[in-house]
């Protein structure tokens, strides 16, 4: 049987699973921690960093914290709130995102973080990087002009042998995610949605799919992104 | 080929946490590593091929395309920028007869630029398949590459004057000078190698040694300063059957290259050092991680491991003590700054690209192979060895109250005697200038501690080098008034964090590239005051990335900032904040106009 | 006394003037707007040329040629404040999607390759005379040229969202961005 612990978010006292990733255990407390790399149920990797939080007034990610007794967390200071807007504005500059023609517009993460932040325009010059589309995958796209590079679908996504399909290339400014041709060629057309899905943004489309949902009706069009958490 | 590839597997066992040394072996024997060899190993380790390039794609020194029968790097480091790179540079480019970044067309030379190689007492210096040539002038630059047509092995382009002390042993046989300038109490006093040893096994058990240690209040020597006698505890009460010692050899803070020194001159010190922290960890393996720029005495410390071995200071029955047993292999690297991050290190031993991992767990907790791993610096091994032989009564007599014994510096740059200093801590950074040689009149600043350390100007000198004050991982770079210090050093500290960020987390990856555009756009003249005010704002971000490396990365700007400030107004005072400069409509019309006029 | 009237004036630079269709979004606003400002330089009124120093200054588009810069350093110098309107002025927009690409090829693909011009171009001409506005190496944001002061997004801003916006500016009160107008699609 596991243990409860007892720990505080913003002066609450909540309760959850002793060991529970911290971006988990906040949402069982109703508590959203914004988040672009963190996703149930794939092990984390704090690369985004927009979840970092104050544990006991020290920085650290919550989705690669776990929570322990007594624990005291600030999800939410002027200078927390100012960083992870600072990480959105980072990812605008590096990529091409040009959100009017990208399938995945109204149901992107970044982009529905940006608009909680009421981002208008990033604070950094835009980079306009040279980047590849790879469309000669059977069934995927991999657009790396709106990669973030947020490692979900490497860590997620394996083949039917469990094999590996995307994995990192190169570093730093060049980093970039890749397709494995042979592990990618034969995958089901339920895995290659579920790559789609785990991508927060557009990078990773499956063919012939795009701009179902019309405008009015997709995800974020009226709902704040953590909104269903906050709410419950 | 084939064959070579399957041969190489087969000796590190089909292991593919040993892809690293795969792939430098592979590389050693075919030059470089093409699609269809990765295609090979991908089909021998049964790993997808993008896999295999997640890996072999982080490391600078790793190609996937032919880089020339002779392929030379040129540093790019600060002090070799001072010391007339350009005029190198530029000699081995018009006589090979291509730029940098290029190979020749009958693939013979490829020329290219590397980040510090650990040569800073001897620029300009390069490495030329593997093996360092330092002190390099135009001239030299001109009769290697005519050496090189004329088809000379590597061997006789070196020529035979070699450097001092074991440099000239016939396993090395390496151009470079030790440069040993001042030989301290500690490090680079008498040593006979086994003494320790001997004296463990006959009176100190694993937690005397840990006690003595701990007495000592030694601290970690790579620059973050962790008492080492609490991590070997902490290392020894971990759950685990195996457990690990890592020595950190990968010294690329640039400005440093003290371990290159030690390394040379007192191998028997570091192994014995690990062999200690073995004993008192409980642990029966040691790797010594070897930066791919001092792959160059890979050989000699073979030789040397083999020795210890052949002299019961290795191996089983170390000292001739029933389940006493440790051995140490060399795992080389393969050009990443970052690896000198301990968990990225031990992410790299591992054959995986050098991405720091998050913290917790620790490595003392679970490192390497997910085992309890120790890792220290190459200059913390050799001070455990002393303290245990001399006690830690002797080393608390030296040095400050925070900061004990002794510290080995680099120093480069402006002075009339660049090297290695042994000092006690404690000593201010006007007497390392006074030792060195350089004129306190002719000096605008010294980098201390590399560019993730602090760049002071001469209101400072006054400091002294302690844990407590001017902590550092031992390098000063001195820096005379006849340099320009945004162009010399800062845009080079930016590039050089520019190209070692790892990528992986946001800040880091992109506030690198923007700190280097943004300096580069004030270096060019057309930066404006809220440029400036902007540098100084942002670097707050960095504080939040995973590792050392994204958390200092733009320390070299913030800490020029703060003592410089006058240098970087004057360049933007001209600059009107409504129109910006840095637009430049000739420029942006330029391509244009040319495509028409080629017609 | 009546207060004095702000005076406004707007361009379309490297854009499509969907922002420019947007603004007249306003409606019967417009009315209310006209009692609280007075336009200069704009293609609403077709005033081509600057006739007094205006408080605001609107910019739809992004800089693709000389021809947008000197327009956008016009307005920086006739203008106390500077608004990029939409995507396009704020970050390129969609004529940025070149930017990746050499301009040499785009000229090829717009002019000679392209499947609506290979067959009516035979001679395979590609425009380029002294007359006309010669195309930058990229496409800019304005703020990369000339300071900007405020930045509406959206592809087009949202009516209510300019609305909102500049009834806020002249009048000085409070700015409301309701989530729902804030789009950058």
């Amino acid at each position: 049987m596991s243990t409860f612990v007892k720990f505080i978010i913003d002066g609450k006292i909540c309760l959850s699973e002793e060991g529970k990733q911290l971006i988990e255990a906040a949402k069982e407390n109703d508590i959203y921690i914004p988040t672009l790399c963190n996703y149930p149920g794939i092990p984390p990797k704090g690369s985004c960093r927009i979840c970092t939080v104050l544990i006991n007034n020290r920085p650290a990610t919550a989705c690669t914290t776990k929570v322990t007794e007594n624990m005291d967390i600030k999800t939410s200071t002027p200078e927390l709130e100012d960083f992870r807007k600072a990480v959105i504005e980072l990812l605008f500059s590096e990529g091409n995102h040009f959100c009017p023609s990208c399938e995945r517009s109204g149901n992107c993460e970044l982009q529905a973080l940006a608009y909680k932040y009421r981002i208008a325009v990033s604070r950094f010059p835009y980079f306009f990087p040279e980047r590849t589309i790879e469309s000669w995958h059977p069934k995927l796209i991999k657009d790396h002009n709106r990669c973030i590079l947020c490692k979900r679908c490497i860590r997620g996504i394996k083949n039917n042998e469990g094999k590996t399909i995307f994995a990192y290339g190169r570093r730093g400014q060049y980093l970039e995610i890749n397709i494995d041709p042979e592990t990618s060629k034969n995958i089901s057309d339920e895995l290659a949605e579920q790559a789609m899905n785990i991508c927060p943004v557009g990078a990773i489309l499956v063919k012939e799919k795009g701009f179902i949902t019309p405008i009015g009706k997709r995800k974020y069009d009226y709902n704040i992104i953590g909104s269903e958490i906050e709410n419950q | 080929m084939g064959n070579t590839i399957n041969a190489v597997i087969k000796k590190y066992n089909g292991d593919e946490t040993r892809l690293m040394d795969i792939l430098l072996d592979i590389q050693t024997e075919l030059g470089y590593i093409s699609d269809w060899t990765i295609e090979q190993i991908s089909k021998a380790l049964d790993i997808p091929a993008v896999e295999i390039i997640q890996t072999l794609s982080f490391y600078h020194f790793f190609h996937r395309e032919p880089k020339g029968k002779y392929t030379i790097y040129l540093n790019d480091s600060v002090v070799s920028n001072f010391n007339g790179k350009d005029e190198v540079k530029k000699a081995f480019e018009e006589e090979a007869g291509i730029k940098f970044g290029q190979v020749t067309p009958d693939g013979l030379i490829g020329l290219f630029e590397t980040s510090c190689i650990g040569m800073s007492d001897q620029e300009p210096a390069a490495l030329i398949n593997e093996q360092p040539f330092p002190s390099l002038t135009p001239e030299k630059a001109k009769k290697i590459i005519r050496m090189m047509k004329d088809g000379k092995s590597i061997e006789d382009i070196k020529g035979n004057k070699y450097g001092e002390g074991n440099n000239s042993h016939y396993l090395m046989r390496s151009l470079v000078n030790n440069n040993i300038q001042e030989r301290g109490p500690v490090i680079f006093s008498d040593y006979t190698p086994g003494e320790a040893i001997k004296k463990i096994v006959k009176e100190l058990s694993s937690t005397d040694i840990i006690e003595e240690i701990k007495k000592s209040y030694l601290r970690g020597r790579g620059g973050a300063g962790f008492p080492t006698g609490l991590k070997w505890e902490i290392a020894r009460k971990a759950q685990g059957d195996i457990k690990y010692i890592f020595c950190n050899a990968d010294e690329g803070e640039p400005g440093t290259f003290k371990d290159r020194v030690i390394l040379t001159e007192l191998p028997k010190l570091v192994f014995e050092g690990m062999v200690i922290a073995g004993y008192a960890v409980g642990a029966k393996y040691g790797i010594l991680y070897l930066r791919n720029e001092y792959r160059y005495m890979r050989d000699y410390l073979e030789h040397v491991l083999q020795e210890m071995r052949d002299d019961g200071l290795l191996g089983k029955f170390i000292g001739g003590k029933k389940g006493f047993d440790f051995d140490i292999r060399i795992q080389c690297g393969a050009g990443a700054y970052v690896c000198g991050e301990e968990s990225a290190l031990i992410e790299s031993a591992e054959g995986k690209r050098g991405e720091p991992r998050d913290r917790p767990p620790f490595p003392v907790e679970s490192g390497y192979l997910n085992k309890p791993t120790v890792v220290n610096n190459v200059e913390t091994f050799c001070t455990a060895v002393k303290i245990i032989l001399y006690g830690s009564e002797w080393y608390n007599r030296m040095g400050t109250k925070e900061s004990r014994g002794t510290k080995v510096l680099s120093v480069s740059g402006d002075c009339e005697r660049p090297g290695i200093y042994e000092v006690e801590w404690g000593f201010s950074v006007n007497d390392i200038l006074r030792k060195a040689g350089a004129k306190t009149h002719e000096i605008l600043a010294v980098q201390v501690g590399g560019p993730s350390g602090s760049c002071i100007s001469e209101k400072e000198f006054g400091r002294v080098l302690a844990y407590e004050d001017l902590a550092t991982g031992g390098s000063l770079i001195i820096i005379g008034k006849k340099r320009n210090l945004i162009k010399d050093v800062v845009l080079n500290f930016q590039h050089f964090f520019m190209e070692e960020s790892c990528g992986s987390c946001v800040p880091c990856r992109v506030l690198t590239v923007v700190y280097k555009k943004i300096i580069e756009k004030i270096v060019r003249g057309e930066g404006k005051s809220s440029d400036i005010e902007n540098l100084q704002k942002w670097s707050v971000y960095m504080k939040n990335n995973r590792c050392g490396l994204g958390q200092t990365a733009t320390n070299p700007t913030i800490t020029a900032i703060k003592n410089f400030k006058y240098l970087f107004d004057e360049s933007v005072k001209n600059n009107s904040e409504s129109f910006n400069t840095s637009f430049n409509e000739d420029e942006a019309v330029k391509e244009y106009i040319e495509i028409f006029n080629k017609k | 006394m009546t207060k004095k009237k702000k005076i406004i004036a707007t361009a379309s630079l490297a854009g499509c003037f969907g922002c420019h269709m947007s603004f007249l979004d306003i409606d019967e606003r417009i009315l209310n707007l006209i009692e609280l400002v007075e336009f200069n330089k704009s293609p609403i009124n077709d005033i081509k040329k600057f006739t007094k120093h205006c408080d605001i200054g609107i910019i739809e588009g992004g800089c693709c040629n000389d021809e947008n810069v000197h327009v956008l350093k016009e307005f920086r110098k006739n203008c106390d404040i500077l608004i990029s309107l939409g995507e396009c002025a704020i970050m390129g927009g969609l004529p940025a999607m070149r930017n990746g690409i050499p301009l040499k090829e785009c000229l090829e693909e717009a002019y000679i390759n392209g499947p609506t011009v290979k067959d009516v171009n035979p001679q395979k001409i590609i425009p380029f005379d002294p007359d006309i506005p010669k195309i930058l190496n990229k496409v800019y944001p304005c703020h990369e040229i000339v300071k900007i002061d405020y930045f509406l997004p959206g592809c087009p801003p949202r009516a209510d969202l300019i609305w909102n916006a500049l009834y806020a500016l002249v009048t000085g009160n409070e700015l409301l961005i309701p989530y729902e107008v804030f789009k950058y699609d």
